[in-house]
């Protein structure tokens, strides 16, 4: 008996939720006020709702198929697994795209498929979504492509001529990572594409000398996820896979997936928890990196088993590690160095910025601009306070850390 | 002190208030003699309006003491800080307004009391306007009065913001009619006028049969192995969820996890579907007779160089980058090893050296069709700096381990000429008893016989484009130029 829409829904987004990415940002501000249609992005995405696991949900996540020829030990959709099948067609996720969008339900889609037959035709097939949405309902709204490696670089080209972000997954941090749990997937063919496309994306931001465009291509870059704990690399593996990612082909975000217990999992990996703490600490470490001016090989280097501290935030660990470069001088550090001080995030060192072009920052102040002060104090000075030995204290750390938890016996 | 008292309607927005500031600040009004109040619902703290304050048209038959100007940054912030819903904001952007005229940079000063206040004030605005734009849902009006479908929505904002936050579902949902109704007003849109209303609207019953699918995708898109409930509360805070019906899902979803999971582990493995077995079956066949050592052709080289890893160069790298040029070509083109563009294309000479080679194979009359160009390192050595990649000469090791590939590709081609560009190139050709400065510009002739090739050593043209617009740099180009151009005249004795 076929099954019905709903069925079907159930089954495919439950098979696309273990990819992590759900950004709808970064694409620029577009809208219908013109075009007199539907959807418009907002450049920095917007969540819709959220689901008891933390997540948000601002793409309508779903595969077109989970059929897979490929057996990823990792992966619910594995050709192993004896999950449920289905599949929808191009003309049925359409609709429930503008249907959701419409009761402002989603920001757009993210689509993903199972590789059925060869790649070109499973690419094909998500690109007749995309073209679809985009010329037949004049859709502005935002479309997240999955790039299915050796696709024709002509589907690559239509892809990303309609969708706003184009990702494709490294899914491992090491090469041999790879090897041992997707033993379809090939590492260099996932690099070789994630460089064909940060080409086209670099070719499609330029505008030629009279400032005529280029050809849109894929306007909020590309994306990768990372499984993190599955196999045996250290956090240490997977920031330096991250810094080369990033280096080599532009990525906007990379995305760290704890591995969770599936369904019908794989013998060769046994259920066990999430490593969500660790996640959440490789999450800290990139924005670091993106947004801080920190080099991952610094937040690593202090750790002798090259993973970051879970008790501690990344940036606080660093400076515990680093504490001949404090205390900073709040009136007077770089903003490079400020950047740096435990505590202080981009909001409150850009308003210390403009508030002490006029007059002196004093600690008490920062308590206005949404700073714990308990949290800075051993790392800054200012008129009218000093760490003084506070900061070399050798049982500092103890101040920060978590209270101790009586361990479960169960 | 004469206190004034001054009434504005809740639903205020900043005209009103404008015109009595600007009154008060003409007659030099300090904040403390004004009393700001909202109609029908502040009342003192004994909970009765106290009548004992002139009223406005005491003020403003004060006489004017003073012009008075705002800058537009300031304008702006009192704009925005006055959609708060705080009955305190009127007093407030009425201070800040009054101190800005003594000290001009106040605004700047955000660790001021006001200021701070202001900012969050402004950010809780924002937030609200956001939380609105997310979490509000339309239904479709069953009653189809024409072509457009039509659309109702209730939500219930904390501030007023309906004038600010409606030209984005304005632009968003262009091709339909909808309302939005509010406890603080309501928006209309028709597709041609965009209506705001500060009538208070009740809440309409809203349903059209498509909550099903939604709260389908809401359950199945949430993963059981990892509740954070806390997370989601603090994105989704509690007060928004009676307008949100998937919400009603959260407590079973919830109790149900942990079973979900134990289910999960506890389960026994099952033997593969048959469809698997046949995949694999499939992939078992070998994929054709393995590499030979030595190619015989430059397909099967390229192939081979593509999986090499003699040498650490190829973790970092996207992939190798092989020659490319005609198999039969009479003169080979060697560089140092690909560049950032090369690395991602897969090609070589296709960044800013390769463009400047090009320009100047043409500059001196040559068809770079019909010339082999390849690098003595196939793989890029970079080093990472942030969110980019410098560039790193390769080391003699790097060049030993590449070089039967480029011994391979000379014996598959037998050129007349060979060219090296750059320092690397000529080590890799005619190992390291050579020193570049020496032999710069010059041709020679090795091997003997059948095996006789010409040689010439030419700079890099990356150093080159690195030497800059000065004059020196000039002369080098012109000299790089002049060389290539003298290949089309080598003496050729083996031509004969």
């Amino acid at each position: 008996m076929k099954k019905s829409l709903s069925q079907r829904l159930a089954i495919l987004s439950d098979a696309a939720k273990y990819d992590a990415s759900c950004a709808s940002s970064g694409s620029g501000r577009r809208d219908s006020a013109r075009s007199g249609g539907l959807g418009s992005t907002t450049g920095n995405g917007i969540c819709h709702a959220f689901t008891p696991d933390g997540r948000c949900i601002s793409l309508l996540k779903i595969l077109l198929t989970n059929f897979c020829v490929y057996d990823c030990a990792y992966c619910i959709n594995r050709s192993s697994s004896n999950v449920e099948r289905a599949r929808f067609t191009p003309e049925e996720v359409v609709w429930l795209t503008l249907e959701f969008y419409r009761r402002n339900c989603i920001e757009g889609l993210f689509l993903s498929s199972g590789i059925i037959r060869s790649s070109d035709h499973t690419m094909e097939q998500l690109v007749q979504v995309a073209r679809d949405l985009r010329l037949k309902h004049g859709f502005r709204g935002y479309i997240h492509l999955k790039t299915i490696p050796d696709a024709s670089p002509r589907l690559l080209e239509e892809a990303g001529r309609y969708a706003d972000r184009l990702s494709i997954n490294v899914e491992m941090p090491t090469v041999a990572g790879l090897e041992q749990y997707a033993p379809q997937k090939k590492a260099g063919g996932i690099r070789q594409a994630m460089g064909e496309m940060r080409l086209k994306i670099d070719a499609g931001r330029e505008r030629s000398h009279t400032g005529r465009r280029a050809e849109r291509f894929s306007p909020g870059g590309q994306s990768t996820q990372m499984i993190v704990g599955a196999d045996a690399a250290s956090d240490q593996d997977i920031l330096a896979s991250s810094a080369n990612l990033y280096g080599s082909y532009g990525l906007r975000r990379v995305y760290y997936s704890a591995f969770s217990p599936i369904p019908d999992a794989s013998a060769l990996l046994p259920a066990k928890s999430p490593p969500l703490q660790r996640e959440h600490r490789l999450y800290q470490a990139d924005w670091l990196f993106r947004f801080y001016g920190f080099a991952f090989g610094e937040l690593t280097a202090g750790r002798a088993d090259g993973m970051l501290d879970l008790e501690l935030d990344p940036k606080l660990a660093w400076a515990l590690d680093n504490r001949a470069l404090f205390p900073v001088d709040l009136n007077r550090a770089s903003k490079e160095m400020l950047l740096r001080v435990p505590g202080l995030g981009i909001k409150a060192v850009a308003a210390i910025l403009r508030a002490r072009r006029h007059q002196a920052v004093r600690l008490e102040d920062l308590a206005r601009l949404n700073v714990s002060i308990r949290k800075v104090r051993p790392f800054v000075q200012t008129p009218g306070w000093s760490p003084a030995r506070l900061t070399d204290r050798h049982d500092l750390r103890s101040l920060f850390s978590p209270a101790p938890q009586q361990m479960s016996l169960l | 002190m004469t206190r004034y008292v001054l009434m504005l309607e809740d639903s205020a927005a900043f005209e009103p208030w404008r015109e009595m500031a600007r009154a008060a600040l003409q007659r030099a009004i300090p904040p403390e003699a004004l009393d700001w109040r909202i109609r029908g619902g502040e009342t003192d703290l004994f909970g009765q309006i106290t009548d004992d304050g002139a009223g406005l048209e005491a003020l403003t038959a004060l006489p004017v003491a003073k012009t008075v100007t705002l800058r537009a940054s300031c304008i702006a912030l009192l704009r925005d800080l006055l959609c708060h819903s705080d009955p305190g904001r009127f007093a407030l952007a009425y201070r800040i307004a009054w101190r800005v005229q003594s000290n001009p940079h106040l605004l700047e000063v955000t660790t001021d009391a006001d200021i701070a206040r202001a900012r969050i004030m402004v950010r809780q605005n924002r937030e609200d306007c956001h939380k609105m734009a997310s979490f509000l849902r339309f239904r479709e009006d069953p009653v189809q009065q024409c072509e457009r479908r039509r659309f109702l929505a209730w939500f219930e904002p904390q501030h007023h913001i309906l004038e600010r936050i409606a030209p984005f579902f304005s632009k968003r949902f262009t091709d339909m009619d909808w309302m939005i109704l509010t406890p603080r007003g309501s928006i209309r849109w028709d597709g041609k006028e965009l209506v705001c209303s500060p009538e208070p609207c009740e809440q309409p019953e809203l349903d059209d049969g498509f909550g099903e699918l939604w709260d389908t995708y809401y359950a199945s898109t949430f993963n059981p192995a990892r509740v954070r409930t806390k997370a989601m509360r603090r994105e989704m805070p509690g007060r928004y969820w009676k307008n949100l019906p998937e919400t009603r899902l959260i407590p079973q979803l919830v109790a149900g996890a942990e079973a979900r999971v134990r289910t999960m582990a506890e389960q026994e493995l099952r033997p593969a579907p048959a469809f698997h077995e046949r995949l694999r079956a499939r992939e078992q066949r070998p994929a054709g007779p393995p590499l030979p050592d030595m190619a015989e052709t430059l397909d099967v080289l390229a192939r081979q160089i593509r999986i090499c890893t003699a040498c650490p160069l190829h973790c970092p790298a996207t992939q190798a980058v092989v020659g490319e040029g005609p198999p039969d070509a009479r003169i080979m083109i060697v560089g140092e090893q690909p560049g950032d563009q090369e690395d991602l294309a897969g090609r070589p000479f296709v960044g800013p050296a390769g463009q400047f080679l090009h320009e100047a194979l043409a500059m001196a009359g040559i068809d770079r069709g019909t010339l082999y160009l390849t690098n003595a390192v196939k793989h890029f050595r970079f080093r990472l700096q942030g969110r980019r990649r410098i560039h790193q000469n390769p080391d003699a090791g790097h060049v030993v381990a590449c070089r039967p590939w480029l011994e391979q590709e000379i014996a598959l081609i037998r050129p007349k000429l060979i060219v090296s560009l750059g320092a690397t190139a000529l080590r890799a050709l005619d190992g390291p008893g050579m020193a570049m400065s020496d032999v710069r510009g010059t041709s020679w002739t090795v091997g003997t016989g059948e095996n006789t090739v010409r040689r010439l050593a030419l700079a890099h043209p990356s150093w080159l484009l690195r030497l800059g617009k000065g004059t020196q740099g000039n002369s080098e180009r012109r000299r790089f130029v002049e060389g290539l151009a003298r290949v089309q005249d080598v003496p050729s004795p083996w031509e004969a």
